[in-house]
C-alpha cells in the first residue's frame, strides 16, 4: 500500500515530518510554562511589573515621622500639595532616614515652576510676576513653604485672578473695581471655593451705569434698555472684563 | 548618549506645528521600505509563472522558470530587513512560538512559511525534479551530492512520474494564486488596518498593494529576461517581451485606477485628517509622490508602452523603451513603498503637525545595509540559476 | 539482471526510509515527553494570593481645568520609572493649547513640559489658553494589545495594559497603533515601553506617581465600578469626554472640561 503512494510524495514527506516533528518539539522547550495563565503573555511579566521599585514614598509615609510639618500643612494652602512634589521622591529616605536626605528646594526658580505667571494657568490660582515680585529674593524668606500664607493680604484680585486682571487693564473697564461687580466675602482669600465671589444677574445691574437715566458719570456709553439686546443679558455678548463690541 | 538620541536633537528643530513627544523618533524606516518592495516583486513574478500555467499564456513560458527562481531568491532575502530591524533580533522566533492571533504581522509568519516550503520550494520541486535526478546521475563528486539531496534522492523518472509532476505544478500553482495574494495583500493588510493612521487605514490597501506587487514583478521579470539574455549572448523572444509590456501595461492601468480611486475618496469625503494630509503631501511627499511615484513611475511607462502598441516601432527601440519603462517602474513602486510607510509617520497624530526623517548611511538601518538587502537576492538568483538552470529543460526533456 | 537489481534497490531505499524515519521519531517523542515533564507554569510570589486583581478595574480622571501646567507630573514619572532624561520619550506629558480670537490653535509641549511652560503668549488676540496632561489611556479595547504579534504586551485582569520587556522583540507595531502617541521604544533596552498606571504602586494601594505630585489634584485616580472611588465622584460631578471615541478604543482616563481642539 505504501507504494501506491508516488515515489515524489513519499520522498517528501521525510523532510515535512523531520521539520514539522522539530518545529512542535522547540515549541514545547521554548515556549514559557506560565505563558497563557491568566492570557495570551507570560504571567510571571506581571509579577515582574508589580515588584518594580517605588520611588516617592507618598505623603503618608513622611507624616509619619514629621507630623509637625504635617500638622502646619494641613490647613494651609499648601494642603493639597503632596510632601514629594516639593522635596523629589523619598522611598529611599524612609528606608534610610539618617544617610539619605531627600533635595530641600531653596532656590526661587522651584516655586515659580508653579507661581509664575502664565496666562494659561487657570483663573484663581496664585501667581506673582517673578521679574516685579521681590527680584531676586528666596521666596521663603516671606513665604513658609509649609504654611505659604502670603505676610500681607493681597491688595486687589490679581494675585490670584491675574489673567482677568491684564485683560481688565487694557479695556474700557480698566477703572472699575472687581469689587463693583462682584461682592465677595473677605474669607473668599482663605477658602477660595467655599466662598465663591456673586456675579450680577440682571440687566438691571449693568444698567446702573449704562441706562439713559443712570446717574453715572458722563463719559459712559448710554444704551436703550428696553431696545437693545432684547431680552438677552448683557454679558451673553459683552465680556465683562473686556466689554468692547468693536 | 547613543546615536539614536544624537540623531534626533537635529529634528527638534524641523517640526512644523505640534507633534506628540515620543513621535519625534520614527520607528518604520528604510529596512521597512525594502520589506514591502521585496515581497512585492516574490508576488508578482510568481503571479507571473502562473499566467504560464494556470491561464496558459503560452508566449512567456520562456519566463516561467526564471520566474519562479526570482521569487525564491527575493522569498529568502524578505525576511531579513524584518529580522535586523528588530529591537531584539534573536527573540524573532517568539513570532513562531506564541503568535497572537489578533495581529496580522504574527499571522504573516505562518503565511509566509507556508508559501516558502509549500507553494514556492515545492512548485520549483517538482518542475525540477526530472532534471535533478537526471543531473543526479550524469554528475560526479560534490556536485553528484547536491543534485541527489537536491532531489530528495528521488529516482523515478518514468511516463507516470513525469505526468505526477505536471499534474502536482499545476496544482499547486492553483493553490499558489492565492497564496501569492495573500502574501502580498497581507502587508497591505498590516498597514491598512492600524486605525490610528489615517494615510494607511483604508479597505484599499491590502489591493494598492497587491496591484502594484504585480506591477513591479513583471517589470522586474522583463529586466531579468532581457539582461539574462543579454549576458547568455541569447536572442531574446520577442513574442515573450511584447506579452510581458503588454501585462505590465494592463496591470498598470489597474493600479493607477485603484490608486486614483484612492486619492478621489480621500479628497471627496474630507475627514478629519484630510488637512494634514494635504500639507504632508504639498510639504513632505511633493517630489516622492507627484514627480518620482507618480510621474516617472507611472504615466511615463503607461505612455511609453501605449506609444509602442499605436505606432509599433521596430524590435530594438521597443526593448529600450520597455527597459526603461521597467527600470522607471521600479523606482516607481520603491517610492510608493516609501510614501506609504514614512508619509504614515511624518504627520502628527495630533492632526497638527509634520516631522522629517533623515537618512543615515552607515548603521544597521542605514542606506548601504538597505542597499546589501536589494543586491543580495540577484545574488542568490545568481547561485540558483547556476544550480537550477532555468534554460536546459529543452534538452533534457528530448533525453528524457 | 535488471529486475533484481531494482529490487536490491528497493530494499536499500526501503531500509534508508526506515532509518531516517525511525531516527526523527527516536528524537521527537522521547523530546516531547522530557519538555512536557519539565513544564510547570507559575505565576511567581504573592499576585493573585494577597492581592486579587478581579477584584480592582483602575482608571484615571483628568480635571483639564485645574492644571497649571507645572510639570511636575512629567517628572516624577520620569523618576519613578526611570524613564530616559532625553526629550524623546515620555509616559506622560502636558501639552499648552492657545486659541487665538479667529480661531487659530497653537499647541507645544517643550520637553513635555517638564520644565513648565515658558516663552510669553499674546495676550492681546488670545480667547483662552489652557493646559491638558497627556497619558495612557488604559484602553479597554487597546489596539496595541491586538496588533502585538508575540504577546509582549497585554491586558491584566485588572484593567492596566503593561509591557513585558524581557518577551518584547522591538517590532514596534504597537507603538504604530497607538492612536495617542502614547508609546516609544525604550533607546538602551530596546523594548516597548509605556505608562504603566505604576502598576507597582497601584497594586500596593499607593496612587501613580503623576497623582501623587500634582499640587492641584488635577489628575484622579481610583477604581471603575467601585461606588466610593475618586474616580466615580468624578465620573458623578463632571460631562465626561475621552480621546478620539470615534476610534472606539474605549479609554480608561476620563476628561472633565475638555475642549474640542484637544486631539
Amino acid at each position: 500500500m505504501w507504494y501506491r503512494v508516488p515515489e515524489q510524495i513519499r520522498h517528501l514527506l521525510v523532510p515535512c515530518v523531520i521539520i514539522l516533528g522539530g518545529a512542535y518539539v522547540a515549541r514545547l522547550f521554548f515556549v514559557p510554562a506560565d505563558f497563557g495563565l491568566y492570557g495570551h503573555y507570560r504571567a510571571s511579566s506581571v509579577v515582574q511589573n508589580a515588584e518594580r521599585e517605588i520611588k516617592f514614598a507618598g505623603s503618608l509615609a513622611c507624616s509619619d515621622c514629621h507630623d509637625a510639618e504635617a500638622a502646619k500643612k494641613k490647613t494651609g494652602y499648601h494642603q493639597g500639595v503632596s510632601c514629594e512634589t516639593c522635596h523629589g521622591p523619598a522611598a529611599a529616605h524612609t528606608q534610610d532616614p539618617e544617610n539619605v536626605k531627600p533635595y530641600v528646594p531653596r532656590a526661587r526658580s522651584h516655586c515659580l515652576l508653579c507661581h509664575e505667571y502664565q496666562p494659561s494657568r487657570p483663573t484663581g490660582f496664585p501667581q506673582v510676576v517673578a521679574d516685579s515680585h521681590n527680584p531676586v529674593k528666596p521666596c521663603i524668606t516671606c513665604h513658609q513653604p509649609h504654611d505659604p500664607k502670603p505676610p500681607q493680604v493681597p491688595k486687589g484680585c490679581e494675585a490670584c485672578h491675574a489673567k482677568i486682571q491684564r485683560v481688565l487693564a487694557v479695556s474700557r473697564h480698566a477703572n472699575v473695581q472687581c469689587t463693583v461687580c462682584h461682592e465677595t466675602d473677605k474669607q473668599h482669600s482663605v477658602l477660595p471655593r467655599q466662598y465663591p465671589p456673586k456675579k450680577p444677574q440682571t440687566r438691571e445691574f449693568c444698567g446702573k451705569c449704562h441706562a439713559q437715566d443712570a446717574e453715572s458719570d458722563r463719559e459712559i456709553p448710554r444704551v436703550n434698555m428696553a431696545s437693545h439686546g432684547e431680552k438677552h443679558l448683557c454679558w451673553e455678548c459683552h465680556y465683562p472684563h473686556m466689554p468692547e463690541a468693536h | 548618549m547613543n546615536h539614536v538620541d544624537a540623531n534626533l536633537y537635529p529634528l527638534l528643530k524641523q517640526v512644523v506645528g505640534y507633534i506628540y513627544p515620543n513621535e519625534i523618533e520614527l520607528h518604520w524606516n528604510l529596512l521597512i521600505v525594502v520589506y514591502p518592495y521585496i515581497t512585492g516583486l516574490v508576488a508578482g513574478a510568481f503571479i507571473l509563472a502562473s499566467l504560464v500555467k494556470v491561464f496558459k499564456v503560452r508566449e512567456v513560458q520562456p519566463t516561467y522558470r526564471l520566474s519562479l527562481l526570482t521569487a525564491l531568491a527575493f522569498l529568502i532575502v524578505a525576511p531579513l530587513p524584518l529580522v535586523v530591524h528588530l529591537g531584539h533580533p534573536e527573540r524573532g522566533f517568539e513570532m513562531f512560538l506564541t503568535p497572537s492571533v489578533s495581529s496580522a504581522m504574527a499571522m504573516f509568519g505562518f503565511v509566509y512559511a507556508w508559501y516558502l516550503m509549500f507553494v514556492l520550494l515545492l512548485e520549483i520541486w517538482f518542475d525540477y525534479r526530472y532534471n535533478l535526478v537526471v543531473r543526479a546521475s550524469t554528475e560526479t563528486g560534490l556536485k553528484r551530492l547536491l543534485y541527489r539531496i537536491l532531489s530528495l534522492f528521488s529516482r523515478d523518472l518514468s511516463m507516470n512520474a513525469v505526468a505526477f509532476d505536471k499534474k502536482a505544478v499545476n496544482t499547486i500553482t492553483i493553490i499558489g494564486i492565492p497564496s501569492a495574494f495573500l502574501l502580498h495583500g497581507y502587508v497591505g493588510f498590516i498597514f491598512g488596518s492600524v486605525k490610528a493612521n489615517p494615510w494607511w487605514s483604508s479597505v484599499l490597501m491590502p489591493i494598492v498593494f497587491l496591484f502594484s506587487a504585480i506591477v513591479s514583478g513583471i517589470a522586474l521579470m522583463l529586466l531579468i529576461y532581457m539582461v539574462v539574455s543579454l549576458v547568455r549572448q541569447a536572442e531574446p523572444d520577442m513574442a515573450c517581451i511584447d506579452k510581458l509590456a503588454s501585462f505590465l501595461f494592463y496591470m498598470m492601468i489597474v493600479d493607477f485606477a485603484l490608486e486614483g480611486l484612492d486619492f478621489v475618496h480621500r479628497v471627496y469625503q474630507s475627514e478629519e485628517s484630510i488637512q494634514i494630509l494635504s500639507q504632508l503631501i504639498s510639504q513632505r511627499l511633493f517630489v516622492s509622490l507627484v514627480v518620482i511615484q507618480l510621474l516617472l513611475g507611472m504615466l511615463i511607462p503607461l505612455f511609453a508602452i501605449a506609444a509602442t502598441k499605436v505606432f509599433r516601432p521596430p524590435d530594438e527601440l521597443r526593448r529600450l523603451v520597455y527597459f526603461i519603462s521597467a527600470l522607471l517602474v521600479q523606482l516607481g513602486i520603491f517610492t510608493t513603498r516609501w510614501n506609504v510607510v514614512m508619509g504614515g509617520q511624518l504627520f502628527s497624530k495630533s492632526f497638527r503637525g509634520l516631522t522629517t526623517y533623515k537618512i543615515t548611511l552607515g548603521g544597521l538601518e542605514g542606506l548601504l545595509v538597505s542597499l546589501g538587502f536589494l543586491v543580495l537576492p540577484f545574488i542568490i538568483l545568481f547561485v540558483l540559476i547556476k544550480v537550477l538552470p532555468p534554460w536546459k529543460e529543452v534538452e533534457e526533456e528530448a533525453v528524457g | 539482471m535488471k529486475r533484481r537489481d531494482e529490487e536490491t534497490v528497493n530494499r536499500d531505499r526501503r531500509s534508508f526510509c526506515k532509518f531516517v524515519l525511525l531516527g526523527a521519531c527516536s528524537l521527537i517523542v522521547p523530546g516531547a515527553a522530557l519538555a512536557a515533564a519539565n513544564r510547570k507554569p507559575e505565576a511567581g510570589g504573592w499576585y493573585g494570593t494577597t492581592y486579587k486583581p478581579t477584584e480592582h478595574l483602575y482608571g484615571m480622571g483628568i480635571q483639564v481645568d485645574r492644571c497649571i501646567g507645572c510639570g511636575r507630573c512629567v517628572d516624577g514619572c520620569k523618576k519613578e520609572n526611570n524613564v530616559p532624561d532625553e526629550p524623546f520619550f515620555f509616559r506622560t506629558w502636558v501639552e499648552r493649547y492657545v486659541i487665538a480670537e479667529d480661531g487659530e490653535v497653537t499647541v507645544d509641549s517643550p520637553n513635555g513640559g517638564r520644565d513648565g511652560f515658558k516663552g510669553s503668549v499674546s495676550e492681546k488676540r488670545v480667547l483662552k489658553s489652557f493646559f491638558v496632561p497627556k497619558i495612557c489611556n488604559q484602553c479597554e479595547k487597546p489596539p496595541c494589545v491586538q496588533v502585538c504579534p508575540v504577546g509582549a504586551t497585554y491586558k491584566t485582569q485588572d484593567g492596566v495594559i503593561l509591557v513585558d520587556s524581557e518577551w518584547c522583540i522591538g517590532c514596534r507595531y504597537c507603538i504604530q497603533a497607538c492612536p495617542y502617541g502614547m508609546r516609544f521604544l525604550h533607546p538602551v533596552k530596546r523594548t516597548a515601553e509605556k505608562c504603566t498606571f505604576c502598576y507597582h504602586r497601584i497594586v500596593k494601594g499607593l496612587t501613580p506617581a503623576c497623582v501623587e505630585v500634582c499640587p492641584t489634584q488635577a489628575r484622579v485616580f481610583g477604581e471603575l465600578g467601585k461606588i466610593a472611588s475618586p474616580l466615580s465622584r468624578f465620573r458623578r460631578m463632571n460631562k465626561i469626554t475621552v480621546l478620539k471615541p470615534h476610534l472606539n478604543t474605549e479609554p480608561k482616563v476620563f476628561y472633565a472640561d475638555l475642549d474640542m481642539e484637544v486631539r
